[in-house]
């Protein structure tokens, strides 16, 4: 069985917690605990349906106000797939959960109000999803009961939201749109009668049927080195072990690498996982490797294969999300951490700010702030070993710690 | 080939690596143990992450000394064969230093308690990372945990302003007399631990079983009769049943349910067909609607 990690986006009120609740309650997910609580619950405030956002609606700000303010972690399954669905807040202020959610999703579904159509904030989520490239995307018209599931609403919306997929960037990105209702059960897990005139599948259907392997972009194996495994014991005493996750690609025995930053060459001599060991490490797993030749490396040296380098740079541009309330600006120095590898780093300039809505970009911008999304160049005090986040997911993306705060204040897809 | 393809796989291959950002990011680390099969299993992965090295970090019990004695039993066997260090801190102490108040009446408990002793310690040993085995599908409040999940000076959780954390990156970066809860299986489900388990063949607790025990009933729940520990009126008569328990925290907040499942197997087939919530057997979620989100932001774990 296979786990499938989905992102939401809708804006306030489109109905996305009780779509998650809906989904959940029909596929017999909810456990009866959790099934009285929201009975009970929903009685006391009067209402004469079962509000299935309090499934998910964790915290107790929420709750009182009615909105979700945080990422939650969904998880449910079927025979075919196990899902862990990133509920993510829809508000203008909450992009940075949004890309939070998107960044760990191989799809994703944007929610839109039938009766309010593509707005601002539809434009706000696709190109989001489109930024982050999530290969499968569902555009998912809610409340549908509110409009007499007419069919003329329906495609209006989608027309609407086809003349937005003409701007986007990344244009293999696959989008379905599908007419629901969540409150009423309508295409969410079963198909339904009220909407004769669609032909497609419900939203599950159609989340059974996609294939992982189709989704993950697959590229070159890059092997960032987490940890060195040095037991010093007597049955181990010359062991030099190289712990980390495989990217992009598959590394074999006897694969010719090159480690960076010192560009020794070598050969894979073994690959480890616990006490067995392996011909081939596939991607994502977290194996430990070591190599014919006894070499220095160091946690956040990069092991790649001899004839696939990655750009070994002191500067790159960057697309940048910025998630802080302290404004980023030209001249300031930030820890960039990219994936185990962390260096200083100095904001060179900000090129020009993108509007999320698809209205263009803006040139000579002198900060950026909160959930900004810009293209920006940076100095780095030593080179990193990167690819473009358009061929590399992983080895193209990078996160900005402030060392003030230690906090995590922007995110950035290498261009 | 070692392969990233099925759930548990992929599970295990990120639980791994959250292992290893550990070990690499920070100074103190320590695993803080239970006795539960959550964190059993986080011991196991440990285990295999640093191999052939010893696991670089200690164990840590909060024993509330209201642990069922199976568990403390396994706690030591497990420590023993596998050549790990183990820290015990006790809730005992702390009330005896007047720390913290007994609770008394029918629902008394030590569970929140053991918060004050889990904080004092980790000022003792200065310990920078703890990691736990809470799981995200658990509680609605633990839906919303980060896997590195900061806490200030006085241990606690500020939920709204949380780090974001994306694709496998995990920010490490603390001040001095912070630390940050980790937890490498947020995203298991209660059913993955025990394939999990039954797969690697580990062992745990004998009360994990259906086993014979003297029990009653209250609020519909299933109590251990034990008198020691866990409040009983008179009216509240004790009955033997065959029972095991789904999770495990002390006698005095963890219920029973009646089962016959007494191998892996079928325990895993049980949780399978359950339509009963995990903690819907943990009597200290019942206080109220939010009690997980108090007593996280308290420092709880």
């Amino acid at each position: 069985m296979e786990v499938l990690k989905i992102a939401t986006a809708g804006s306030v009120d489109d109905g996305k917690s009780t779509l998650i609740g809906r989904i959940l309650y029909d596929t017999k997910s909810l456990t009866t605990d959790k099934l009285e609580a929201i009975e009970k619950t929903s009685k006391q405030r009067g209402y004469d349906y079962l509000d299935f956002s309090l499934a998910t609606d964790g915290l107790v700000a929420e709750r009182e106000q009615g909105i979700t303010i945080d990422v939650a972690h969904i998880y449910f399954s079927t025979n075919k797939k196990s899902y862990i669905i990133a509920d993510t807040p829809g508000h203008v202020e909450y992009t940075r959960n949004m890309v939070t959610g998107a960044s760990t999703s191989q799809a994703s579904i944007i929610l839109i109000d039938a009766r309010k159509g593509v707005i601002e904030q539809t434009n706000r989520h696709f190109f989001i999803n489109n930024l982050l490239r999530i290969k499968d995307v569902v555009v998912a018209i809610n409340k549908m009961d509110l409009v007499d599931y007419s069919e003329e609403v329906y495609n209006k919306i989608k027309a609407d939201f086809e003349e937005l997929m003409s701007k986007r960037d990344y244009q293999d990105q696959k989008i379905t749109f599908i007419p629901v209702s969540a409150l009423k059960g309508d295409n969410v897990v079963h198909k339904s009668e009220n909407t004769p005139w669609y032909k497609g599948e419900a939203l599950l259907e159609h989340l059974e049927q996609l294939d992982k392997a189709d989704i993950y972009n697959v590229g070159t194996p890059r092997f960032p080195v987490q940890y060195v495994i040095r037991p010093k014991t007597e049955d181990f005493h010359d062991f030099r072990g190289y712990a980390g996750k495989v990217y992009g690609g598959n590394l074999s025995v006897g694969d010719d690498v090159i480690v960076l930053p010192s560009k020794t060459r070598s050969k894979i001599k073994d690959i480890y996982f616990y006490n067995e060991k392996y011909e081939t490490a596939s991607r994502r797993s977290s194996v430990t490797i070591t190599l014919e030749d006894d070499i220095n490396v160091s946690r956040g040296d990069m092991i790649v294969k001899e004839n696939d380098l990655p750009t070994i740079d002191k500067q790159f541009t960057a697309n940048v999300c910025w998630m802080d309330a302290e404004h980023l600006k030209p001249g300031t120095k930030y820890v960039v951490q990219h994936g185990v590898n962390k260096v200083l780093a100095k904001v060179d300039r900000i090129n020009y700010k993108i509007h999320p809505d698809y209205s263009g970009v803006e040139n000579n911008v002198t900060e950026l702030k909160v959930n900004d999304i810009a293209s920006v160049t940076f100095k780095l005090n030593k080179p990193i070993f990167y690819d473009q986040f358009k061929n590399h997911r992983t080895n193209g993306s990078f996160i900005l710690i402030d060392s003030q705060s230690n906090n995590t204040v922007g995110a950035g897809f290498i261009q | 080939m070692k392969k990233d393809t099925s759930n548990i796989n992929s599970l295990e291959n990120e639980a791994i690596y959250i292992m290893r950002e550990v070990a690499a990011q920070f100074e103190r680390p320590v695993l803080l143990f239970s006795g539960g099969k959550d964190s059993i299993t986080l011991v196991r992965l440990a285990v295999k992450a640093f191999y052939p090295a010893k696991v670089p970090f200690p164990l840590m019990h909060i024993d509330t000394g209201h642990n069922f004695p199976e568990t403390i039993e396994f706690r030591d066997r497990l420590v023993e064969e596998l050549g790990l260090e183990l820290i015990v801190r006790n809730v005992q102490d702390s009330i005896d230093e007047g720390k913290v108040k007994e609770e008394t009446g029918r629902y008394a408990s030590r569970n929140q308690l053991q918060t004050t002793t889990l904080l004092d310690a980790i000022e003792e040993f200065k310990f920078d990372a703890c990691i736990g085995g809470a799981r995200r599908d658990e509680e609605k409040a633990r839906a919303k945990e980060r896997i590195f999940s900061v806490r200030d000076d006085f241990g606690q959780w500020d939920e709204k302003n949380q780090r974001p954390e994306l694709f496998d990156m995990l920010n490490g970066q603390i001040d001095l007399g912070q630390n940050v809860r980790v937890f490498p299986i947020s995203n298991w489900t209660e059913l993955d631990v025990w394939s999990y388990i039954e797969k690697e063949k580990i062992e745990i607790p004998s009360i994990y079983f259906a086993h014979k025990r003297k029990v009653f009933l209250r609020d519909g729940m299933i109590w251990s009769a034990d008198d020691e520990v866990v409040y009983r009126d008179d009216h509240e008569e004790v009955v033997e049943e065959l029972v095991r328990f789904r999770t495990v925290g002390d006698m005095s907040c963890t219920a029973a349910v009646l089962s016959e499942a007494t191998t892996i197997s079928k325990v895993v087939e049980e949780i399978r067909e359950s339509t009963i919530s995990e903690r819907g057997a943990r009597i200290d979620d019942k206080r109220s609607e939010a009690a997980m989100e108090k007593r996280k932001q308290q420092g709880y774990f």
